[in-house]
């Protein structure tokens, strides 16, 4: 057993009904009691969508177990086909459904429907959200476009000339963090480079598109959690190659744009010459410098944690001080790149051990999901979303996209934005005396929804203190001249001497002490 | 006096039964009992509530509470693993790792329900035998009870029911020569401090609530108990607490004037209340309500409302939005009808008002659509979708989280079906 507080993910079947939601034509039944519905209100609520999500549920209650939950399985399939009328039909159970062991797909198929049935079995024990999407999605595709797959051995047919070069894009979800605008600019930037999208997949296509997918030249892989599987599958299959770029941020989608164009065999020359993104300019600007060395944590599913770290450091000049990622499938990722910040990878699943993490770290920025954003909220810390877990906000009215040039903008904005302007910080500095300004008053950009750095965290109760009590005593005069810094950075100013004293064994905190320290951690 | 009138209106005319009544067994489209530990845990300040279950129970949580403003609260789930299920012993000696672990982490904690779901229960973990177990372990400075919130066995605010019915057995006993009122179901405090002072000026008293706000304060329960039901979802409670010797006040429930003025009555004449103080008392607080129902009347008279099953709460608020707000009701839902405890309500309802017992909510929609209702209450998986048709909707789970029982918040209530209406009036893209 595992103790948890707040979920990642979600169990297994979630990700199989992110999968039929995000597509048309298909109907997901399920062999779950009547509470597992309320995963309806993820897509109505948070993505607002317009429709209920094309899943029935069987709703057995205890009363069937003693009877025949095979035959309430039957009905409901049947009833759904009749009044859905999907093209294909995938079905499962949920984690209570699994132990009643029903067999979904064979009662299924014992009902003879005239169109493709899946079974996806999600072992809900073991397994969770984004592995159910990857696993369903590889279900998928093995069964509806495996019939058209190539002899072994034969080769696929060369494209002839002229004909434009063509490919699938891979991954997207309902619910996913900005698929819906991923899809949009990454076809875009494809259309420029004159590389035709057969088929998008799963979010947007049909079963009959699925079916389909062996037509393209190759596969980009937008989302290898949700589409590294079916991928490589379909490169073993079709001889399908496929993307490894994940395209966020600048330098990362013009890596991407060399990659495709050598699947492609095209010249992407111009549209690299072209490809204007204002990231690297606003980077540059002498507005940015104060961006120099911020110090960010980033956690969330490893390809956009990874995305993220590359974005930061080589493209915003930030310090990544930590890096992390629930998906433990991906944990070597994460490693790798911790590596390359010379950072302890974070690999959890626990919230209590991000939130312990980011309190001892003290970065000024946390990159993360929803529940960062939560724990950076309590630490008064600012933060900005990267990743699934996402919340209603987190699907905005607006074009968003996190891929490709557009993307970067967006995450300059989106990023930056939490931050202290430049100016305004070195405003506050200076102005920090006057008998109008308010200690503690917050920078006017920042919403109400920022709280005041506060000195500890407010949570409902004790968390286990991470850091140490401190031992020091502060002197008066070290007490007042902490008070000169600014109240923004002061929390930290306090913790550090606290921390630099315990560790020398000084017992009274001087203003030697405090200026022994800051020149202690002086980056 | 017009309560008694009224009172005896209602009971001249027996109407119990001239409600026809859907039954469907299909899809039900509603929680289960594990969602009560949203508002329960709020609720009883130094309880603790683990489920024991799946990811999807931790989830469905997470999901139902919807804003996770706390760091730690007071809930969380044991999520089993498959190696929990392949063996219960092991199982139980995991789950007093989880609860050792718990309890050592908050050393707050008074009171700690393990929650029964449909994974626990399907593989038959013992969580009462657990709760003893444990019990030994951490008495007396915890207290370890259990009960199922699971989806197989309860739908949404049974939930509720199951946990207060746990807490009955280790209610103290109360001495023969005693008695009070008891008032059952959770209430949110600033609703419970407006009762108080009612009866506190009715004269009626000592009042407990069940459940209280710490765990420490519980009330005590003997054969001079009188109890009202503050909510229509507390089956097994109440059987509990007349298996103690409590007897029932039968009333409606307290939403909407009329509502809290019968409710209140029948505890008034249970403790020989004079009927022209209860009149004395009540009036200013029923003229006030009275007033501020006024303007949502005039929004609501006349507008057609279906409602689907949720929490029970449904034949209630049907018969305050027909009868106080002059609502047309096309359809009733509820997820299970308990007709003694509702049977007041029932009498109040006007005749013919088509009942739907249970759900099957692919067939529901079908008879939602072909009646074009103006106001539709249901559950968040149907909302949007229901609104991109131009169905306009109230989200019932808000009428949980919500203090709507009383004189104070009639209008309150009123305004939650005003709302969407208006809001759909007032936009023009
Ligand atoms: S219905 Fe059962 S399995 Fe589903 S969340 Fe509720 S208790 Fe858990
Ligand atoms: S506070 Fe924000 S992120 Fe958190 S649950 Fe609410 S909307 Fe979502």
């Amino acid at each position: 057993m595992q103790l948890t507080v707040w979920t990642y993910e979600g169990p297994p079947h979630v990700g199989a009904m992110r999968v039929a939601t995000g597509m048309d034509g298909l109907h997901y039944v399920l062999h779950a009691p009547q509470g597992d519905t309320y995963a309806d209100l993820l897509f109505t609520m948070i993505e607002r969508r317009d429709k209920r999500p094309p899943v029935t549920y069987t709703t057995f209650s205890a009363r069937d177990l003693g009877g025949d939950t095979a035959e309430l399985f039957k009905n409901a399939a049947k009833d759904a086909y009749d009044r859905f009328k999907p093209e294909a039909m995938i079905v499962g159970a949920s984690c209570t459904g699994s132990l009643i062991q029903d067999d979904p797909g064979g009662l299924a198929r014992s009902l003879g429907l005239p169109i493709p049935v899946i079974t996806v079995d999600l072992p809900a024990y073991q397994r969770k959200e984004n592995w159910g999407a990857a696993e369903t999605f590889y279900q998928l595709v093995r069964a509806l476009a495996g019939p058209s797959a190539p002899a072994p051995g034969k080769r696929r047919p060369e494209r002839s000339t002229g004909v434009r070069p063509t490919c699938n894009l891979l991954g997207p979800t309902a619910l996913g963090f900005r698929h819906r605008d991923d899809i949009i600019e990454i076809t875009a930037l494809l259309a420029k480079l004159g590389i035709d999208v057969n088929v998008t997949a799963p979010m947007t296509a049909t079963p009959a598109d699925i079916a389909r997918l062996g037509e393209a030249d190759f596969n980009v892989v937008l989302y290898p959690e949700v589409a590294a599987q079916a991928a490589s599958w379909l490169q073993r299959s079709f001889g399908q190659p496929f993307t490894k770029t994940v395209p966020i941020g600048v330098s990362a989608t013009r890596q991407f744009i060399e990659e495709v164009a050598v699947l492609a065999g095209i010249d992407p020359a111009a549209v690299l010459k072209a490809s204007a993104s204002r990231l690297p300019w606003y980077s540059r600007s002498v507005d940015s410098t104060y961006l120099t060395g911020k110090r960010v944590f980033i956690f969330g599913d490893a390809s956009h944690a990874v995305a993220a770290a590359r974005v930061a450091s080589d493209e915003l000049g930030f310090k990544v001080v930590g890096l992390g990622t629930y998906s433990r499938e991906f944990a070597r990722d994460i490693r790798a790149a911790a590596e390359l910040y010379g950072v302890e990878p974070l690999i959890t699943d626990d919230y209590l051990e991000v939130e312990a993490k980011v309190q001892e770290l003290q970065p000024e920025l946390v990159l993360g999901t929803q529940m960062e954003r939560h724990i950076a909220k309590r630490f008064g810390i600012p933060c900005a979303v990267i990743s699934a877990p996402v919340h209603v906000q987190d699907f905005p009215a607006r074009y968003a996209p996190q891929m490709g040039f557009e993307g970067s903008n967006v995450i300059f904005d989106t990023w930056v934005h939490p931050l202290m302007m430049g100016l305004e910080e070195h405003l506050l500095a200076m102005f920090k005396d006057d008998f109008e300004f308010k200690d503690g008053a917050q920078p006017s950009h920042l919403g109400a929804g920022h709280a005041v750095p506060q000195k500890q965290p407010a949570p409902e109760t004790t968390i286990e203190n991470v850091i140490s009590v401190p031992a020091a005593i502060w002197a008066a005069d070290a007490e007042n001249e902490l008070k000169k810094i600014p109240f923004f950075v002061r929390g930290k100013a306090r913790r550090n001497t606290e921390r630099f004293a315990n560790e020398n064994g000084v017992a009274t905190i001087t203003i030697e002490t405090l200026y022994d320290a800051k020149a202690h951690y002086a980056r | 006096m017009t309560i008694r009138t009224q009172a005896c209106a209602v009971s001249d005319t027996a109407r119990g039964d001239t409600h026809p009544t859907i039954r469907q067994s299909g899809q039900r489209e509603v929680f289960c009992g594990l969602t009560g530990i949203v508002w329960l845990h709020r609720k009883i300040q130094d309880a603790f509530f683990l489920v024991v279950g799946s990811r999807t129970c931790a989830h469905l949580i997470q999901s139902a509470a919807g804003v996770m403003i706390f760091a730690e609260p007071r809930f969380a789930t044991a999520i089993m693993e498959e190696k929990d299920l392949a063996g219960l012993t092991d199982a139980n000696a995991e789950l007093d790792r989880i609860v050792t672990q718990l309890i050592e982490r908050r050393p707050d904690i008074r009171l700690l329900f393990l929650v029964g779901s449909c994974p626990s229960e399907v593989i038959k973990l013992d969580l009462s035998r657990a709760a003893l177990r444990l019990s030994q372990k951490f008495s007396p400075s915890v207290r370890i009870l259990n009960y199922s919130g699971s989806g197989i066995e309860t739908t949404f605010t049974q939930g509720e029911d199951a946990c207060l019915a746990s807490l009955v057995p280790v209610i103290p006993p109360m001495g023969a020569s005693e008695c009070s009122l008891l008032i059952v179901g959770s209430l949110a405090d600033v609703v419970e401090d407006q009762f108080t002072r009612l009866f506190e000026s009715l004269g009626i008293g000592p009042v407990e609530f069940l459940p209280p706000r710490k765990s420490t304060a519980l009330p005590s329960v003997g054969p001079n108990t009188r109890f009202l039901l503050a909510q229509p979802f507390l089956a097994d409670t109440a059987r509990a607490l007349e298996e103690r010797g409590a007897q029932r006040l039968p009333a409606p429930f307290p939403l909407g004037v009329e509502g809290t003025t019968a409710w209140l009555a029948a505890a008034a004449q249970a403790w020989g209340v004079d009927p022209a103080v209860f009149e004395k008392v009540t009036q200013p607080y029923r003229a006030r309500a009275q007033r501020a129902l006024a303007s949502y009347k005039r929004e609501l008279a006349g507008r057609r409302i279906f409602l689907f099953p949720d929490s029970q709460l449904e034949i209630p608020l049907a018969r305050f939005l027909s009868r106080e707000l002059s609502m047309e009701l096309i359809e009733v839902g509820t997820p299970y009808l308990h007709r003694e405890h509702l049977a007041e309500e029932l009498k109040m309802l006007p005749v013919g008002a088509t009942l739907s017992e249970g759900q099957d909510v692919d067939l529901q929609l079908d008879r939602c659509r072909a009646a074009r209702p103006d106001l539709v209450v249901c559950g968040l998986g149907l909302a949007n979708p229901l609104e991109a048709e131009g169905i306009t909707t109230k989200w019932s789970i808000e009428l949980i989280f919500t203090p709507i029982q009383g004189y104070d918040q009639a209008a309150d209530l009123a305004e939650l079906f005003a709302r969407p209406l208006v809001r759909r009036a007032r936009l023009v893209a």
